[in-house]
């Protein structure tokens, strides 16, 4: 059966993604960091996203670049950033840094019994940081932007 | 199909849309094109007319029309460029299409959010697969051992 996925806003500047496995700490962890395997999972089908290559050096220091294709758009996407942490099978720590105010994200996988929990934790640099995030990757409003936008609607609603 | 770049893609989407993987497409350009698409909306003294409207109740394209004096395929018109920036919204109920001011911050963050939740959960279904794998793997690997 399918395990439930949950994403939360945990406070200003963090969200917290969660999800359990079947399966022990060490495959999880090995789907993690392994490009290959990263490679089949990272970039779901649905999307219409594809890998142009994936190069994920996944050790304390090491460094990660995504390149995406995406069916929709004639430029390619990169995500990468470094590896703060690695503990092998328990934590990652890495850094986003395809924006200048990328979160850094922390995964940890907690063995319980035959299932494993996963907890993403992306903590951003401000408020402001992941208000951004989420009105860019929305479909209306950009942040700051659009924060002075709306108060020239209300100006203009209001006359 | 028409090849669409960044700018056009923003522009073609509904505001209403689902899809989770909005999320990864580049941010930048999008914030560009959002604010293109609204000050190019609020351009017209015609749409700024229809949000100062809105702003007081939500009203059919049909009351639009004879309000502004207009014919219902101009108001039509006027209402998509809005709806395209993302300042209004509209609903389609039986033969009557609503008309309401954007969607507030907080929805759109619930909205991001959900949309953010399908992204990692289309994710962990392919992740699903590949743990299955490697048990099944390891399981092999064991038995060989074991001999």
């Amino acid at each position: 059966m399918k395990n439930p996925t949950t994403v939360e806003r945990k406070s200003e500047r963090e969200l917290v993604v969660t999800r359990t496995f079947h399966g022990p700490a060490h495959i999880v962890f090995e789907a993690w960091t392994k490009p290959e395997l990263l490679k089949r999972w990272w970039a779901p089908k649905s999307c219409g996203i594809s890998f142009i290559s994936c190069e994920a050096d996944v050790r304390t220091g090491g460094t990660y670049r995504f390149v995406f294709s995406h069916a929709a758009s004639e430029q390619h996407m990169a995500f990468f950033g470094r590896y703060i942490e690695v503990t092998p099978h328990s934590r990652i720590v890495w850094t986003n840094e395809e924006s200048a105010d990328g979160a850094v994200s922390t995964v940890t996988f907690e063995e319980k019994g035959d299932k494993t929990l996963l907890v993403l934790h992306e903590l951003y640099p401000s408020k402001q940081a992941l208000d951004d995030a989420i009105a860019s990757g929305s479909t209306s409003g950009a942040g700051e932007q659009f924060e002075q936008l709306d108060t020239l609607l209300v100006t203009l609603v209001r006359s | 199909m028409k090849v669409a770049g960044p700018m056009q893609l923003a522009l073609d989407l509904p505001l209403h849309v689902a899809d989770p993987c909005y999320i990864l497409n580049p941010m930048v350009q999008f914030q560009r094109a959002h604010l293109d698409a609204s000050f190019a909306a609020l351009s017209d003294a015609t749409r700024r007319g229809i949000l100062e409207r809105l702003g007081r109740a939500d009203a059919s394209i049909t009351d639009l029309a004879e309000k502004f004096h207009m014919t219902l395929t101009g108001m039509k018109k006027h209402v998509g460029v809005l709806e395209q920036a993302g300042l209004v919204t509209t609903e389609k109920v039986g033969r009557v299409r609503t008309c309401k001011l954007g969607l507030r911050r907080l929805e759109e963050e619930a909205a991001w959010i959900e949309r953010y939740r399908q992204l990692w959960d289309a994710r962990f279904d392919e992740l699903d697969k590949i743990v299955e794998s490697l048990k099944r793997e390891e399981r092999v690997d064991g038995r060989k051992k074991r001999k």
